[in-house]
């Protein structure tokens, strides 16, 4: 009772305090996050007329205008149709790999854990422009130290530069996610697994009946962070235009975008980023509902 | 969200029974799954550390050399003269870069983490109207990607006449909700009320208990934002390759980048692209592997949703 007196007049008298606390990111998150954003959503309402052919440009209020052109924008649809095939191959695979290193790495049939911690984590040091510079030479038939590779598999064709992209993408992520599946799997008391191990449960029968459901909550995680990513590619495809001549300027969603900005057509550039980053926002949000309930029940 | 229990602010957290101990007890682990377990830990490293080994090697290479031993060897040990070569090129372009990388990196991870450590730590700490609407909001900009905000943020910024500008990098990086939320959860474990209202009776200001006694709890987890945010700073591409035009501002990233795409043309540039991401990559190599301690703690912490 009296803690609650106390503290009441307290939390006035600290207005000063938070104020200090929070303007500061408030602020910023403001400048930076919400007005962007709001920015592109007004930017996106607006079409450019022009008083007969060659008069001057002006912006006017369009309405949903450029929403409908996104829509018949056929390239835009098909970068998406193309991150969607590449999300649902490369995530489950590097998750896949992220989780059986990670059980690994956790079980006692291995030794040296951390050293191959630190390994398989290095290529997330790795910035995405760079593994993509490294990767671009390695894939190239002249340059590779596996030239026997390379010249039997064309990575850089047509067909197989989504999946030469998806590599880099997953050779850079697997040890991140791994090691926060890891720190799930440290989190787990070991009285947990004694009395399994105790009926004479094997490593892999305690792996996938204890451990693999009790990070479910950090495959959901790592699984929203990579959909994410997925569908903003960029980098990667942006470096290996310089290797390959099968990746257009319409190969993801962002390249896309930043084509059409460059064109330039601002307002169908913005109204094709609060397209994606909504469709973006749907399909985490899907997934996350998705994994809730099949936990729960 | 926040399930976490355990004090984080210990680092040495209780761990398990020894490896050891466990391995004894169960001897039913046969030598052929742990031969089966050794031997993909062996394939895995090969697959992560070959391309970085070869970058190493490549980059100790003569031109010569480059494309007539092999790849995965060394040959003539040339390694620093090609980087006095990478240096000298163009009035030393590429530290230039390395410079503006660690100042968006460095600097701006440095403020990203401070600000969003006092919000997280409000929001924790303090009781005021609207606070949870206040950090949902911040949570909703974690599932925000960088890239759609590096358009609108270009309009605006024309809009001020302030692209092609160190600003217009460095100023959107020092946003971190992220960070809000992993000082969030990580001062409601580690931050114990008794300890700030010990301050208050020794007539400590708020704003001070929080830098002096606060920060050093919350460690581990400022560690952490600090390098996450490093890290999607240098990393960062779409931002910088919207905002700047100017040669002398790029990051590091950016600059290799151009001088890929210039590869057919120059084709001598190739070894200074090579050269360029070696040295790129180091400091964040070096960096995790000095704070390993700290930032495998915070993960856990962060990862516990």
């Amino acid at each position: 009772m009296t803690v609650t007196a106390v503290r009441r007049p307290r939390a006035v008298r600290h207005r000063g305090a938070l104020a200090v606390f929070l303007i500061p990111f408030g602020a910023l998150f403001a400048l930076f996050y919400v007005i962007p954003i709001g920015y592109a959503v007004y930017q996106s309402l607006l079409v450019v007329e022009r008083d007969g052919t060659f008069g001057p440009a002006v912006q006017v209020f369009g309405g949903l205008t450029q929403y409908i052109a996104v829509f018949e924008n056929e390239a835009f649809w098909a970068s998406i149709g193309r991150v969607l095939l590449f999300g649902v191959v490369q995530v489950p695979i590097m998750l896949g790999l992220a989780l059986i290193l990670a059980l690994l790495l956790d079980s006692p049939l291995v030794r040296g854990s951390k050293f191959f911690r630190l390994a398989f984590f290095a290529p997330y040091a790795v910035p995405s422009v760079i593994a993509a510079i490294m990767w671009g030479f390695l894939y190239s038939p002249n340059l590779s130290p596996f030239t026997g590779v390379t010249q039997a598999v064309d990575f850089l064709s047509a067909e197989s530069v989504l999946w030469s992209i998806a590599n880099v993408v997953t050779w850079v992520y697997v040890g991140y996610n791994m090691l926060i599946i890891y720190s799930a799997l440290l989190a787990i008391p070991s009285e947990i697994y004694e009395a399994a191990r105790l009926d004479g449960a094997s490593q892999l029968r305690i792996a996938w009946s204890i451990k693999i459901p009790l990070v479910v909550p950090a495959l959901v995680l790592t699984g929203i962070f990579s959909i994410i990513g997925t569908l903003q590619l960029l980098a990667e495809p942006q470096v290996f235009q310089s290797f390959s001549s099968a990746v257009t300027s319409t190969f993801t969603p962002n390249l896309t975008i930043y084509s059409t900005a460059s064109i330039p057509n601002i307002s169908l550039a913005a109204a094709m980023s609060v397209v994606l980053a909504l469709a973006t926002f749907v399909l985490s949000f899907t997934v996350l509902k998705l994994t809730q309930r099949r936990t729960a029940a | 969200m926040t399930a976490t229990t355990a004090s984080p602010a210990r680092t040495a957290k209780p761990k398990r029974a020894p490896r050891g101990a466990s391995q004894h007890s169960g001897i039913r682990e046969s030598a052929v799954s742990r031969t089966i377990a050794m031997a993909v830990m062996v394939v895995a490293t090969l697959y992560f550390l070959t391309p970085i080994w070869w970058l190493f090697v490549a980059s100790s290479k003569t031109r010569a050399d480059f494309t007539t031993t092999a790849p995965l060897w060394f040959a003539d040990f040339a390694l620093f003269d090609n980087i006095a070569a990478l240096f000298d090129y163009r009035n030393a372009v590429f530290l230039r870069w390395l410079g503006n990388s660690a100042l968006y990196a460095g600097v701006g991870a440095l403020i990203a983490t401070i600000i969003a450590a006092m919000a997280g730590y409000a929001i924790a700490k303090y009781t005021f109207r609207g606070r949870e609407t206040l950090f949902n909001v911040i949570l909703g900009g974690v599932l925000v990607p960088a890239t759609a905000l590096a358009l609108p943020l270009f309009l605006l910024f024309s809009q001020v006449g302030a692209t092609n500008t160190v600003w217009a990098v460095f100023l959107p990086s020092l946003v971190s909700p992220f960070g809000v939320y992993l000082s969030r959860i990580y001062a409601a474990a580690s931050v114990p009320d008794e300890i700030i209202e010990a301050a208050r009776i020794d007539g400590a200001g708020e704003v001070r208990t929080f830098f002096t006694v606060a920060t050093r709890l919350m460690a581990p987890a400022l560690v952490t934002i600090f390098l996450f945010q490093f890290v999607a700073i240098w990393n960062n591409f779409f931002l910088p390759l919207i905002m700047l035009r100017d040669e002398s501002l790029f990051p590091v990233t950016l600059g290799l980048y151009v001088w890929n795409t210039q590869v057919s043309q120059i084709p001598d540039i190739r070894a200074l692209v090579i050269i360029g991401s070696l040295l790129s990559i180091i400091p964040l190599i070096l960096t995790f592997l000095g704070l390993q301690r700290f930032w495998q703690s915070g993960l856990a912490n962060g990862g516990l949703k």
